[in-house]
């Protein structure tokens, strides 16, 4: 027995448990505090003892879905599977997770852990886990006044995955070409995933495509196929760097509404295999494939990783469903351009006639320059009949974006931050309706709060 | 009537949603019956003398910044200078503010040379200057953006700033000025995206921009109703935050 990890454990799991008995949520960040202040190894102690090993997954978009879903597909093996849930990424949140699932002796109950990795706070997740797999989903920009430049990220991530153990696999999506250059010197150890697709190719590349530009000689790519913002089919025509071969490739995409996706996965030139998903938009295709993927690198069978997938729920805010005063409500959170435009995207595709409430925070976990709502391409939303009302502390933003992008200003309303907007909102629905509300992150903890105390949602720590 | 607004490097350096700028720009023409074309220069494209009406030129990353610099030795930084001289209007935000004075001076690596139009020059600095920011111009009134930028630019005598901060850190976080104005040009640390927030900066660009090619004009105004609110909502911030 290690008394200082015992004792780090025991404070980190007391004091999350006083933090929910007072109701003031979920209660990660200041138990993992306290563990790491107590022992600062207690992390690695604990993430070492898991005979499966770790999986970090770390990316801009979808890190938590795609954490979820390799969860699920872990479960459905038959794993006990320690994983941080309620999107809590930074080590002290990790920590607490880990500390959540371990008994007051300081033994993890588990198997194997699925950890979501904060882009800043990778380079310390691999340093104390020592992952077996490395799961690299996209680099966006998002949030750069936290983090400074790309670049910057992308070269902190180089240096981590260089100082990975020998033995650790690295499954990447090559559609990015910073994530595939990254990864370049891998090779051996490199599992290549992205999407072997024309169908669901953009027409141009989008204005919120960020790392358009060849890291080795500076010329702007080529794209085959642009899918999704930067990611697609690319080639440098100054050096001649273009995505590398798949490994683990996804087609014949299906995406049915905001219901359901369907693509086939082939791996290295086999037999494809169907997989079925119930959520919607191309960028959960990314996320089910980089699951599928990693599961595959794990050894797990296709016909586990498809019950696994099949099974999956929304995770938190992403595409919720709530009903509230005889109003159904769609719950999407957007966190940058990219998220927004794919949120857009779907709601277009799916030609839904429904009214918008998109709620916009400026606080330190949303990025506090909202410059991003200009980056995203509100356009498509210019020609639909339903009103878009805005709220958030720079709801006034988002409703001059939309005046900016052609829509009417007869169709928008500023409704004022919440809890007021959501009532507000929700009056103007009639009964039976379905109204969409896109908040940003402590939008959508605010929005969350709200319901509850209207007696809907339950709290999100709990699912 | 028309206008073409000319897009330097839109490609690469656009850059916390300078683009926003270009938006605005177009539509506070359309909304006007002012035909508005943009067009997208990019390296190594050249740029013919009197063709364009309106330049803009955002911010990006160190490595597009160097490309941008090196483009602009020759012909077409020479064009874009006589241009500027000549009364054509023009927005630069961050990173082609900063190419717009003397020289930039990197932490690592050569020193990247501008085109001169700003008396003023830029230097790395070593801590990051992020935030909401408010300016007083006695030209265009209260201003409000926001700034994240590490370079440090100082004005030289000639160089008049484009206002005073009042709330935030401006050119260099010392000497309380914020931007370069020169003729119609104007440079500033100002994301956000400045033109949509602060319209009368927009319009001023399309009125300069109309005058040198149509003679008088008088701009009719547009009910900025949405613009003062989101305006007014980022001053609010800037108060709080600081
Ligand atoms: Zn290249």
């Amino acid at each position: 027995m290690d008394p200082r990890l015992s004792l780090a454990v025991g404070v980190s799991r007391l004091s999350a448990a006083a933090i929910r008995r007072l109701g003031r949520g979920g209660g990660t960040a200041l138990p993992g505090l306290l563990a790491t202040l107590i022992d600062p190894g207690a992390l690695s102690k604990l993430s070492r003892q898991l005979p499966g090993g770790c999986v970090v997954v770390a990316g801009t978009n979808g890190k938590t879905t795609t954490a979820r879903m390799l969860a699920t597909i872990l479960e459905q093996a038959g794993h006990r599977v320690v994983h941080n849930r309620s999107g809590s990424n930074l080590v002290r949140g990790i920590t607490a997770a880990f500390a959540e699932q371990s008994s007051l002796l300081g033994r993890v109950r588990g198997e194997i852990a699925v950890i979501e990795a904060d882009e800043a706070a990778f380079p310390a997740v691999v340093r104390q886990t020592s992952p077996r797999i490395v799961l690299l989903l996209n680099l966006f920009r998002d949030q750069l006044d936290r983090y400074g430049e790309l670049d910057t990220v992308a070269r902190s991530w180089g240096e981590a995955l260089r100082a990975l153990p020998a033995e650790s696999r690295v499954v990447v999506n090559v559609d990015d070409p910073t994530l595939a250059a990254l990864t370049g010197e891998l090779a051996g150890r490199r599992l290549a995933f992205g999407l072997a697709e024309q169908r669901v190719a953009l027409d141009r590349l989008p204005h919120a495509a960020d790392a358009s530009v060849c890291r080795r000689c500076g010329t702007a790519f080529t794209y085959r196929a642009a899918f999704l913002s930067h990611l697609g089919d690319y080639r440098c025509p100054g050096c001649g760097f273009e995505r590398p071969p798949l490994d683990v490739a996804a087609g014949s995409i299906a995406l049915e509404g905001l219901e359901r996706l369907s693509f086939e996965v082939t791996v290295a030139g086999r037999e494809p295999w169907p997989v079925e998903v119930p959520l919607s938009g191309l960028y959960n295709v990314y996320n089910a494939l980089a699951a599928a993927a990693a599961a595959l690198a794990l050894g797990i069978v296709p016909e586990v990783i498809q019950a696994g997938l099949a099974g999956m729920r929304a995770a938190f805010g992403r595409l919720e469903r709530v009903s509230y005063r005889g109003r159904s409500l769609v719950i999407v959170l957007i966190k940058n351009p990219t998220g927004l435009n794919e949120v857009v995207r779907m709601l277009a595709s799916a030609r839904v006639e429904a009214p918008l409430l998109i709620l916009i925070n400026d606080l330190d976990a949303d990025g506090r320059d909202v410059s991003w709502l200009w980056d995203a391409d509100l356009e498509p939303l210019a020609g639909a009949r339903f009103p878009v009302f805005t709220g958030g502390i720079r709801g006034a933003d988002m409703a001059l974006r939309l005046k900016y992008a052609s829509v009417p200003e007869e169709r928008l309303r500023v409704l004022g931050d919440l809890p007021g907007a959501l009532d507000a909102f929700v009056s103007e629905l009639a009964p039976g309706q379905t109204g969409y509300i896109l908040p940003t992150y402590t939008a959508l903890l605010a929005l969350r709060r709200a319901l509850a105390e209207r007696g809907v949602a339950p709290a999100f720590w709990r699912q | 009537m028309e206008l073409i607004i000319c897009w330097l490097y839109g490609r690469t350096m656009n850059i916390y949603g300078d683009r926003g700028n270009v938006l605005a720009l177009a539509q506070r023409c359309r909304w006007r019956g002012i035909e508005a074309r943009v067009i997208e220069l990019g390296v190594g494209e050249p740029l013919e003398p009197g063709r364009c009406d309106i330049f803009f030129w955002g911010g990006g990353q160190d490595r597009e910044q160097v490309a941008a610099a090196r483009d602009l030795q020759g012909p077409k930084g020479e064009t874009l200078r006589r241009e500027i001289e000549e009364g054509a209007p023009l927005l630069a935000i961050c990173g082609g503010y900063q190419l717009l004075g003397h020289y930039y001076r990197p932490h690592r690596g050569e020193t990247l040379p501008g085109l001169g139009v700003f008396d003023a020059w830029t230097e790395a600095g070593s801590r990051r200057m992020i935030g909401n920011v408010v300016v007083e111009s006695e030209e265009f009134g209260e201003l409000v953006g926001f700034e994240n930028h590490s370079g440090r630019t100082f004005l030289g005598p000639q160089g008049r700033p484009l206002g005073r901060v009042r709330i935030g850190w401006g050119n260099n976080g010392e000497d309380k000025t914020e931007g370069c104005r020169y003729r119609n040009a104007i440079g500033c640390y100002l994301h956000g995206p400045v033109l949509p927030k602060n319209p009368q900066l927009a319009d001023f660009l399309i009125e300069a921009a109309l005058r040198r090619r149509y003679g008088e004009v008088v701009l009719p105004p547009l009910d900025d109703t949405l613009e003062r609110l989101a305006h007014s909502s980022a001053v609010r911030r800037a108060q709080a935050s600081r």
